[in-house]
């Protein structure tokens, strides 16, 4: 097949060439290509570790792997997947690729800052995969005291650097996303007109910005303790185990919404233009992302249930984890609404933003169950979390940032990708991953807890049929990026607005030019101005007229 | 094309949201670091919570005077700060340069103190670890109240160093005539930073210092 020249003209894929124009680059085009390469090898380095721990699990006895090791793949699985996947993910690839345009910026607020976010991620994964290399981490990737600090005897202190230097990464990325939203929104972009993308993006900044923070200090104290001898969290030496634990997760439960909030501001731009809806209810949805990033800082004790936290606290963070479902239940509602009589088109994009909502329904509502005290005490590490949370983790997050390279990959490439083969992918991972996580919430009914490597003969069935989907649920991964990278010389020449969106990153040429736009757009309405009797038509938030 | 213009970067519309932008994000960022000094603050007031008399024991082991002096010390810094960052905004560069160094002079001598004690409490064996020794009631716990003293001072002498190195970029950029009276961002910026370092050392003093004097 020949490949079709996309139009001579200047843009930013083509405005300077070589190592050094990327890996100095200020424009947060390119910068959003350096972190989809890294989290991307990152998201494959997680995978390995998940295929043996499923490879292992394919039999009762331990025959793959001992307890040792497999500890240590638990940990560099979850260690890879959360610090360096799924918490860069959307915002530091989509949201550095986004930020800016859809709200009629040239750049972020600080290029050169967000330049060395990229480089400190990559010095903190740097530091991770030496500890890998070293033999690994065994302590989970919560890396619980006194065991983290006093007994464990893998690379607590080489991972936990790692990390704690990546945070900052997080935290740069936030601060930037916030300045930028406040100071550089083009003009008529009011809040109200900002995409619903911006306004999860903005949501998902504050919890960088407050919580990361204190992972970081709290990882140093383990550091400190370990390193030094201090007695800060060691009971030995009159410290207490659930301090870290109340200050870990004071980050980590808010770190889930840094995943998710994400993934759920590109499901809104997804349904809304593949159902050729205005969002039903545009600032309930709004409004829920902010009250998810506050009310999600105060549900942590939910992981502490039964590790000895006072009862009257357990039953105060049952009501408040009940609470946080009111905002994600607010926007499901309002996406279902949002499709309801929409002119429906099944692209690959939307087919992941429909698995989404099944998926993260599914993953919000066993949450519940969780955070239920009485149901907690009988799931609590069971394969029951494990279901939980990778139907929010996987189900949620990377349907919504599989969704969005798909629907935004035309913007960053100029160029389509077939589209018969991302449909084909699309069902693929949302089949295997079913496959893989639906026996898990069995098993953890049943009884089979979390982190061993051999259990009772009678899981194994079910263990089968997971590990199965897993199977499946790789090749589905491995397909976009064949076909992506084929895209990227031989795909079909995408255009302005493949998708008819309403969008400001959709009014300026595919692949966009440095600045983004030839001239400063000038905001004249709502986002999602679809007209419901006109299903071809759309108002875009740049222009006076309809197009 | 004016000053102020040379030194606009392309994202920005005009000098105006130039400097509104970088405004907030130091205040974004001086955010970050009251959550970060904030888990250290968590930690200690649980602690003092569970062990209230060792730490009272604990904090007569810090000389208090020492810790008066560098108070007086760190805030007259914040008073040459203030002078510079006003004296930059005046656009007079010898004054900036002056209140500058008169403010990295008070600087080294808190750090120089703070050294003091840190070397004072290493000869007493009071940092804690292998080596530490303690003669008074519940040993354990006042190891805990001098871990937190050693983290959270510590932290803090680490947040001043940093300002250190800032402020001798800030000697040198003005000492190259950089600011004006229309643009002189990173002396505000700096000066911001300098500010909230001294309002945690504010915090920490008669948290650490002062526990045992009012029981």
């Amino acid at each position: 097949m020949n490949a079709q020249p996309l139009e001579q003209r200047q843009h930013y894929l083509n405005v300077s060439y070589g190592f050094k124009s990327w890996l100095l680059t200020t424009d947060h085009k390119r910068i959003a290509w350096l972190y989809l390469i890294s989290v991307t090898f990152f998201f494959f380095v997680g995978g390995v570790f998940a295929t043996l721990l499923r490879l292992e699990l394919l039999t009762p006895q331990g025959d793959l792997v001992q307890a040792e090791t497999y500890n240590k793949l638990f940990t560099m699985h979850g260690i890879t997947m959360i610090f360096f996947f799924l918490i860069p993910s959307i915002p530091a690839v989509l949201g550095n690729f986004l930020v800016p345009m859809m709200i009629g910026a040239r750049d972020l607020a600080f290029p050169r800052l967000n330049l060395a976010s990229w480089y400190i991620y990559i010095i903190g994964g740097l530091f991770t995969l030496a500890a890998a290399a070293a033999g690994g981490v065994d302590t989970g990737w919560t890396f619980y005291t006194p065991y983290s600090s006093i007994y464990s005897n893998s690379n607590v202190a080489l991972t936990v650097v790692g990390i704690f230097i990546t945070g900052f990464s997080s935290i740069l990325t936030g601060l930037n996303f916030v300045v930028t939203i406040h100071k550089m929104r083009a003009p008529g972009m009011t809040w109200f007109r900002l995409p619903l993308f911006i306004w999860a993006h903005y949501a998902t900044s504050i919890i960088m910005i407050l919580g990361t923070p204190v992972i970081a200090i709290t990882l140093v104290l383990v550091a400190l303790e370990r390193l030094l001898h201090l007695g800060i969290f060691d009971p030995a030496l009159g410290g207490d185990p659930l301090l870290f634990q109340h200050m870990f997760w004071f980050y980590s439960h808010p770190a889930v919404y840094i995943m998710i909030l994400p993934a759920m501001g590109v499901e809104s731009e997804l349904i809304t233009c593949f159902a050729r809806k205005r969002a039903f209810g545009y600032s309930f949805i709004a409004a829920s992302s902010v009250a998810i990033a506050v009310i999600g800082f105060l549900v942590w004790g939910h992981h502490m249930f039964v590790s000895g936290q006072s009862v009257y606290a357990g039953m105060v963070f049952s009501l408040l984890s009940f609470l946080v479902a009111i905002p994600s239940a607010i926007k499901v509602f309002n996406w279902t609404a949002t499709l309801y009589k929409g002119s429906i088109s099944l692209e690959a994009p939307m087919l992941y933003a429909l698995g989404f909502i099944g998926l993260f329904t599914i993953g919000g509502l066993t949450g519940l169950f969780l955070a239920t005290l009485g149901v907690d005490m009988h799931v609590h590490d069971t394969y029951f979390v494990i279901a939980h949370f990778h139907y929010i983790m996987v189900g949620g997050a990377v349907m919504g940032y599989m969704g969005g390279i798909h629907f935004w990959w035309p913007k960053m490439t100029g160029r389509l990708y077939p589209k018969a083969l991302a449909k084909l992918a699309a069902i693929t991972i949302f089949l295997g991953f079913n496959l893989t996580f639906f026996p898990q919430f069995v098993l953890g009914y049943l009884g089979m807890p979390r982190r061993y490597h051999v259990y009772p003969p009678e899981f194994q069935v079910l263990n089968v049929m997971s590990t199965a989907g897993a199977s499946v649920l790789a090749v589905g991964y491995v397909l976009p990026l064949l076909y992506l990278i084929w895209s990227l010389r031989y795909g079909e020449v995408a255009g302005m607005n493949p998708w008819k969106a309403t969008g400001l990153e959709w009014q300026t040429p595919s692949p966009p030019p440095t600045d983004n736009f030839e001239e400063t757009p000038v905001v004249t309405r709502e986002p999602y101005d679809y007209p419901a009797q006109k299903p071809q038509a759309i108002f875009p938030q740049g222009a006076a007229e309809h197009v | 094309m004016s000053e102020a213009n040379l030194a606009l970067a392309h994202q920005f519309d005009d000098p105006e949201q130039q400097l509104d932008a970088s405004t907030t994000g130091m205040w974004v960022f001086l955010a970050t670091e009251v959550m970060f000094f904030g888990g250290m603050f968590l930690g200690y007031t649980a602690y003092r919570l569970a062990y209230p008399e060792a730490f009272a024991d604990a904090s007569n082991l810090l000389d208090v005077w020492l810790g008066s002096i560098n108070t007086a010390v760190l805030i007259c810094s914040s008073f040459t700060m203030a002078l510079a960052v006003h004296s930059a905004a005046e656009g007079r560069r010898q004054k900036i340069i002056l209140f500058l160094i008169l403010t990295m002079i008070l600087g080294a001598i808190f750090l120089g103190i703070k050294f003091y004690e840190y070397y004072h409490k290493y000869e007493e064996h009071l940092i804690p670890g292998e080596n530490f020794t303690y003669a008074g009631p519940s040993p354990r716990q006042a190891e805990i109240f001098l871990s937190f003293y050693f983290a959270m001072t510590g932290m803090h002498a680490f947040h001043m160093i940093i300002g250190f190195g800032l402020q001798t970029y800030l000697v040198i950029e003005a000492w190259r005539d950089r600011f004006s009276a229309a643009y002189h961002t990173p002396v505000e910026l700096i000066g911001l930073y300098w500010h909230f370092v001294d309002i945690v050392w504010i915090f920490l003093f008669p948290l650490l210092y002062l526990v045992g004097r009012h029981l």
